[in-house]
């Protein structure tokens, strides 16, 4: 068998090793989000705190030569990011939704403002493990190419839907997220709960967009981020604000992101810009079939402002 | 904003015996100017700090945005010609928002104004000029109504959240145009920049006499007039604010809340689309992918700092048609990256929804306080 000839199995092969590759990012930001909503707040402004998280990393990595550096200040910058938006939430007559829109116009016009003298110069990549060192094939090795940050996704996302049921903190959370004065009640300020909450949120995203910059597409660029963030907003809804739901629907949407480049991969040019919208017309479908006029989603946060 | 009463009777409250009611007729409406005044004022002074850290200097940096967007005949008529599509784009978040919807997908609806009305354009080729730029018109404004429209409906009939449908639809608007533009559409004359064939110079939109700015700033400001008329004086409108104001009370009241949602919508759409149509019809001469040049995020902000009044849109597009129109002159004259206009536009987004809970914390601004004190 010619191992580099594998025709159209090349395809499921490629939406597999793409979902891994593409995924990471939404992982990232969706546990984040996850975090954050179940506080009872929504932060829009993820789609700014990715882009801003992106060209941070690559800045700072191609200054120290350095990614895990570039990946630090990332999340730092995102919890800058989210902590801002905590704060400002808290005063009275400040909408969350609109904030999170301002934010995310405004992360992304800083990341391209101190973002311009890092479009040419090519910074480290994060390092990935080979797990296809088994296989000849280029395209299985190819897509059992794993970045680390995969991997520590996906035990955060086992981590948090741990914490949320078995820890303090978690209690925490999904108490001020469940009703404000039910946390007053019990000593705490909700307010400064979800502060942290959307902070955390925030470095997450960030993180996800280290590796947006430093491994997969692996350059900073202003079209860097086309709506992650925001569909990562989505697909926690969708997963029910349960991490271990964010981490196999980011997989979905990481899919149908590699969609379009394996099809063009194996010469299907056809609709290719329709194929590229796959991963947006799947967010839209699924919205339109988990969401009901009749009923509250369940496991959704009471003061959730967009449930209520 | 919402408990303003007609502004039709207020000279004659200026009468020298009327001196406590003209106060209290004034403090009624300064909260509503002066916040937004202050929050923009502190907005550029912030930007002016940030413009000193990175090593410029900020009085430049006016002085050229002056220049660039305001200071002479030319480039108040570049700002004119940019607030065209601002006007229209900040119509399709001002009207939804009165049913306390935050649509931010205009975008969308630009873009596919643009290719409808361009495709329009093309394939009536040889018919009367008015009738063309009609049906372009129909098509634009049809193709941006169903678009957002469709956001509406599936806001009521299955409760999605809109603000996220709306972007969705953005992207798989800009996935569309793509498609079109660089498919089935496409002008094979066209190399570099795939776009549809090219209107014919008949069908083009022209400019104002004695201007060098296109039709679309009367048609934007014809289109905010009739907005506020529609909010303010008709029940519709009124309506429209009690369902934004709780969908149960209005439902018990016997208002058709859905068609009302999808109505407002789908205007707003339409607007946007309208848009689209203008930069095919009287800039770009054909649909590429230059209609997503960000006029409908800009417009975004637009509706936010003029607290979705359609007829407080008019100066704030202008105003930011012309700090969009200095963005060039800043990057040559000032060595600093295109994306500071954007910083700027973000910054003074945040100030001015940040400003939302001053109102009503100044006693100066309470009428009452002037009625007691005659």
């Amino acid at each position: 068998m010619d191992a580099t000839e594998i025709g159209l199995w090349g395809v499921p092969l490629a939406i597999l090793g793409g979902a891994i590759r593409v995924s990471t990012p939404f992982i990232f930001v969706s546990l984040g989000e996850a975090i954050t909503e179940r506080s009872g707040r929504i932060n829009l402004g993820l789609e700014g705190t990715l882009v801003f998280g992106a060209m941070t990393a690559y800045a700072v990595a191609v200054m120290t030569g350095s990614p895990w550096l570039g990946l630090l200040a990332a999340a730092g910058a995102g919890l800058c990011f989210g902590l801002f938006h905590g704060w400002i939430c808290k005063f009275r007559g400040v909408n969350d939704i609109a904030i999170g829109i301002a934010l995310m116009l405004f992360g992304s016009g800083l990341a391209f403002f101190f973002g311009k003298p890092f479009i040419q110069p090519s910074a480290p990549d994060l390092p990935a493990i080979a797990f296809g060192g088994w296989s000849d094939i280029p395209q299985v090795q190819a897509a059992l190419s794993v970045n680390i940050l995969f991997l520590i996704g996906a035990a955060l996302a086992v981590f948090l839907w741990w914490a949320f049921r078995n820890t303090r903190a978690g209690l925490i959370v999904r108490v001020v997220g469940d009703s404000s004065d039910a946390a007053r009640a019990m000593g705490l300020n909700p307010n400064t709960v979800r502060l942290l909450a959307t902070g955390v949120g925030g470095a997450l995203a960030g993180i996800g967009g280290a590796y947006l910059s430093l491994y997969y597409p692996g350059s900073w660029t202003e079209r860097i981020s086309s709506g992650q963030g925001l569909m990562a907003v989505a697909l926690v809804i969708f997963a029910r604000w349960n991490p271990l739901g964010c981490f196999a629907a980011a997989l979905l949407f990481g899919g149908a992101g590699a969609l379009g480049p394996a099809l063009q991969s194996v010469g299907v040019t056809q609709g290719y810009y329709l194929f590229y919208a796959a991963p947006y017309i799947l967010t839209l479908i699924i919205m339109i079939a988990t969401s009901s006029p009749s009923r509250s989603l369940a496991g959704a946060p009471r003061e959730l402002s967009i449930t209520k | 904003m919402a408990d303003t009463v007609g502004t039709a009777g207020a000279p004659a409250l200026f009468g020298a015996r009327n001196y406590p009611a003209a106060l209290e007729w004034a403090a009624r409406r300064a909260e509503a100017f002066v916040i937004p005044l202050a929050a923009l004022i502190v907005g550029m002074a912030l930007f002016s700090v940030f413009i000193a850290l990175v090593g410029k200097s900020p009085v430049q940096l006016y002085e050229t945005m002056w220049r660039g967007g305001f200071g002479s005949w030319f480039s108040i008529q570049n700002s004119l010609s940019r607030a065209a599509p601002l006007l229209l784009a900040a119509l399709c978040v001002a009207l939804p928002a009165r049913l306390g919807l935050v649509v931010i997908g205009g975008e969308g609806a630009i873009v596919l104004g643009g290719v409808a009305a361009a495709a329009i354009g093309v394939a009536v080729n040889g018919a009367p000029a008015f009738l063309v730029i009609l049906l372009m018109g129909v098509a634009g404004v049809v193709a941006g109504g169903i678009w957002v429209g469709a956001v509406g409906a599936l806001r009521h009939y299955r409760a999605v959240n809109e603000t996220i449908s709306s972007l969705l639809m953005a992207y798989i608007a800009i996935a569309l145009m793509n498609h079109l533009v660089e498919g089935p559409l496409r002008d094979p004359a066209s190399l570099n920049k795939p776009s549809t064939e090219p209107l014919a110079d008949a069908y083009r939109i022209g400019n104002i006499p004695g201007m060098d700015v296109h039709w679309g700033l009367i048609l934007g400001i014809v289109a905010c007039v009739l907005s506020w008329l529609l909010i303010e004086k008709t029940r519709w409108g009124f309506a429209a604010r009690i369902a934004g104001g709780n969908v149960r009370a209005a439902q018990v009241q016997g208002l058709a809340v859905g068609p009302l949602i999808v109505g407002f919508t789908g205007l707003a759409g339409g607007f946007a689309g309208l848009a689209g149509m203008l930069e095919v019809g009287a800039v770009q001469g054909s649909a590429n992918a230059s209609l997503a040049a960000g006029y409908g995020y800009t417009g975004i902000l637009v509706a936010f700092l003029a607290r979705h009044n359609p007829l407080a849109i008019i100066p704030v597009a202008f105003l930011l048609g012309g700090i969009g129109a200095s963005g060039g002159l800043i990057q040559r004259r000032m060595d600093l990256p295109d994306a500071t206009v954007l910083v700027l536009q973000g910054m003074l987004f945040v100030v001015i929804l940040f400003s939302e809970t001053f109102y009503g914390r100044f006693k100066v601004f309470n009428p009452d306080l002037w009625k007691r004190g005659s």
